[in-house]
């Protein structure tokens, strides 16, 4: 499912494919990362805050893009997880930052996606969060978690 | 409180996690947008909403909920049945709508509380 980095140590890479408009599979990806990173056995809220932001970025792929990648990343201090994607992009970050706004189809809607509420909370729970975009091209994001001192539960 | 308790009180009809009824619910939440209930849905909440289709197993996976209570007889998609048996996350369909479902658990763990 993905390729792995020959990091060593402490240091952990990994990305995995989304497809989107995928709805049968959509937060496989988000679950997998919540699972490496239980393996990892960070503190729980680090855990709760990357799977809210993982879930909120593969979702963004599933029902907007054509495709994406999800890229985990572990250190010692940090958890990175980068969404880029294949799609139309974003032509006003400002405006798609905005609680509620949201260019979701009725269909995505009436599945309770497509609130205007992703990317605010990508922003609320992610200690870092970056966002760029190409119209026409893809978006990418940066989400970044910090993991407190010691790693126990 | 066990989730079976409310099963029983509620008359709850289970469609799915038979084995996993005795899962400790500790609150509820209310929502049919994924984006509120990922954001503030608590560990151990049992999650009521008119959602049945698939990605809600994903989203109780992920908030490690107790349980997914569907109202007003609104029964689970066949793909959501396969995920959540495949989860072990239980479905359970009331059949009673969102108000006095939420309203007799709410009611349920206060009277456990005091």
């Amino acid at each position: 499912m993905a390729e792995k980095s020959a990091d060593r140590g402490t240091s952990f890479s990994e990305s995995f494919p989304v497809v989107g408009g995928n709805f049968d599979d959509a937060g496989k990806v988000s679950s997998r990362i919540k699972g490496i990173l239980k393996k990892m056995c960070l503190p729980s809220d680090v855990i709760r805050r990357a799977a809210i932001c993982t879930f909120e970025a593969e979702m963004n792929i599933v029902c907007y893009a054509q495709q994406g990648d999800i890229t985990l990343s572990v250190d010692n201090d940090r958890v990175v997880i980068k969404a880029v994607d294949e799609g139309e992009g974003i032509l006003d970050i400002d405006l798609a930052m905005q609680v509620g706004y949201s260019t979701s189809t009725a269909k995505i809607r009436e599945m309770g996606f497509g609130a205007g509420m992703g990317l605010v909370n990508i922003d609320r729970y992610a200690d870092e969060f970056t966002i760029t975009s190409e119209v026409g091209r893809g978006t990418q994001l940066v989400m970044v978690v910090y993991v407190a001192d010691g790693s126990q539960q | 409180m066990k989730l079976d308790f409310i099963v029983e009180h509620l008359n709850l009809k289970v469609r799915s996690g038979s084995q996993n009824l005795t899962v400790e619910v500790t609150g509820g939440y209310v929502g049919d947008l994924l984006s509120d209930v990922i954001a503030n849905s608590k560990q151990g909440d049992v999650w009521i909403t008119r959602q049945v289709h698939q990605n809600i197993v994903a989203v109780a996976t992920l908030k490690d909920l107790a349980g997914i209570i569907l109202v007003g007889n609104n029964e689970p998609a066949a793909e959501t049945l396969e995920k959540a048996v495949l989860e072990n996350i239980p479905v359970l369909v009331s059949e009673l709508g969102c108000f006095e479902t939420a309203g007799k658990i709410y009611r349920l763990i206060a009277a456990r509380e005091t």
